[in-house]
């Protein structure tokens, strides 16, 4: 008996000896954005005690898989309000998963907000178009969560520009998540274009769109599609550019 | 005649008791029911949702790497704890300890044992998790290479690209190693408790608790560190908390490697330390406690 309170007091001591460390690794582990779900009663809350459970026991990606695979179920059944409650659990279970944010917001924005306005139960317009803009901010909600979460993912910055062009037609926020995503490492080779071609809808930032646009433009053949040939051509004459600047392509919706 | 002078610490001795005790617990079928269940939902997660590519390889990993660490964490914890009071039961204990054996030996040795089966059932896992993977991907790879058949080299190429880093990523080795960790820190644990534990329940009961509030311990450790509006009986608890149990959620990283997050080297090499010295400090514990138990 007496071994076991000295080995029990020797457990408490080597807690002594291991709190700095494993205090400085928890910290190292926050700076690296691991271990970013904190076990509390909003979780337990949110999961269930059986998904509470499961996710403490170490289980914590598979049940964000179980609750996905129930997303994605309730989305087939169009039932929004599930899709959003399951959605929620998912991304708190697994912050860092680039995938699960990305398809809460699509179903939010893409989905959900059609349904809505296509409500047949709802014969308000109105209504429709309110039910249509809480969706477009679930989206939005999701996306800037998910990339406080993930900040040096390009994924969540070019959903967030696409959704800003798509859903709320404001080109200059839509621009700027574009030109975010391609300054980060793994972006997409297409969201440097599509920044530029953002900025060639702001009003008052023309000259500034026709500059990236060209510095696109003299970067090759690659980077001379259509659709940057159009926007060029388009600030050319709405800037009034000088024929011999101007560029010698033809304006392929001119063909 | 002659006398050979006997020897405080004899790894021949320590080799018998470890190879003794793996080929126990390869006898015992709870291994292969584990094993088994553990390989089956393995093998299943290739046909769970199946919505993207992304998606699949995602669920393919989390299903997997979750069954290999409940599995082993598992098997460590039933494996071990029956060690000791089977041995009594059997009084092989006995016929060891009579001879010229220190105890030390004899928990050392019966811990490697588990340890190398833990070794063995987490490179099964691991061989079967990595030939699920490898066939899903080169279905995939083959279906893509089909379906995108005159599209130009460019579009394939990625495409194929794509595929490739979903499926396969190289962080997933350390994610393993710090998995076969937690589960030796558990059979260490799981010795200390069953040198004073009266029964193979109690100590399985006990680890049970242990398991879960390891994964809590964090979450104590950072109220008592930070929280000072606490009252000093729930400050002293929490402390008890954070100084006894171990930090197990330290040893989940795989959650996070496979949503795509990088373990830097650093990190990795400070978890696997303090995964070996915790395995090391129950171990002794284990050895001094048995020292004193009466048989």
């Amino acid at each position: 008996m007496s071994r076991l309170v000295l080995a029990l007091f020797a457990l408490v001591v080597f807690g002594m000896i291991r709190l700095p460390v494993e205090q400085r690794l928890f910290q190292q582990h926050q700076q690296e954005r691991l271990r970013g779900v904190e076990f509390n009663l909003d979780l337990r809350d949110q999961l269930g005690q059986l998904g509470f459970i499961a996710a403490l026991s170490g289980f914590r990606a598979a049940v964000a898989d179980v609750f996905f695979i129930q997303a994605h179920v309730a989305w087939e059944n169009t039932e929004w309000g599930r899709v959003l409650l399951l959605f929620r659990q998912v991304t708190t279970l697994q912050p860092r998963a680039i995938l699960f944010w990305d398809s809460a917001a699509w179903h939010m924005a893409w989905n959900a907000s059609v349904a809505a306005m296509r409500d047949p139960t709802q014969p308000r317009q109105a209504l429709r178009v309110k039910a249509q803009r809480e969706y477009f901010a679930l989206g939005k909600d999701f996306l800037e969560r998910g990339i406080k979460n993930n900040p040096d993912k390009p994924q969540l910055y070019e959903a967030l520009g696409r959704l800003y062009k798509d859903k709320y037609n404001d080109h200059a926020r839509a621009s700027k998540y574009y030109a975010k995503a391609a300054v980060l490492p793994g972006a997409m080779s297409y969201v440097k274009r599509f920044a530029a071609y953002e900025l060639s809808y702001c009003e008052g930032r023309e000259r500034e769109a026709y500059q990236r646009l060209h510095e696109l433009y003299e970067m090759g053949k690659n980077e001379r599609l259509p659709t940057l040939i159009t926007r060029l051509k388009f600030l050319e004459n709405k800037l009034g550019i000088p024929p011999e600047q101007r560029i010698p392509d033809e304006d392929p919706l001119k063909r | 005649m002659t006398s050979s002078r006997h020897r405080a610490f004899s790894p021949a001795r320590l080799v018998a008791i470890t190879t003794n005790t793996l080929t126990e617990l390869t006898r015992l079928k709870v291994f292969y029911f584990l094993l088994i269940f553990a390989l089956l939902l393995i093998g299943s997660s290739i046909f769970m949702a199946r919505v993207t590519f992304q998606q699949e390889f995602q669920i393919l990993k989390d299903v997997s790497l979750g069954a290999m660490s409940i599995f082993t964490s598992l098997l460590a914890i039933v494996a071990t704890a029956r060690l000791i009071p089977q041995d009594i039961d059997d009084r092989t204990i006995y016929t060891i300890l009579a001879k010229p054996v220190p105890r030390f030996e004899y928990v050392i040795g019966k811990l490697a044992g588990v340890l190398l089966l833990l070794a063995i059932s987490t490179l099964v896992m691991s061989a079967m998790f990595l030939a699920v993977i490898y066939s899903r991907e080169q279905t995939l790879l083959h279906d893509t290479m089909r379906q995108m058949t005159g599209a130009p080299r460019e579009q394939v190429d990625d495409a194929l690209g794509a595929i490739r880093a979903s499926a396969f990523n190289i962080d997933i080795f350390p994610g393993i190693v710090v998995i076969y960790l937690k589960a030796c820190l558990l059979a260490a644990l799981t010795l200390f408790v069953s040198t004073f534990a009266t029964t193979n329940i109690f100590t399985v009961v006990v680890m049970v608790f242990i398991y879960f509030i390891g994964h809590l311990q964090a979450t104590a450790r950072q109220y008592w560190l930070q929280e000072h509006a606490a009252t000093w009986t729930t400050r002293l608890f929490l402390a008890l908390i954070a100084l006894i149990f171990p930090d197990l959620q330290t040893f989940n990283l795989v959650d996070d490697i496979v949503a795509g997050a990088v373990i830097p080297l650093g990190i990795f090499t400070k978890t696997a330390v303090l995964g070996a010295f915790y395995t090391t400090i129950y171990t002794l514990l284990a050895a001094f406690v048995f020292y004193g138990k009466e048989l």
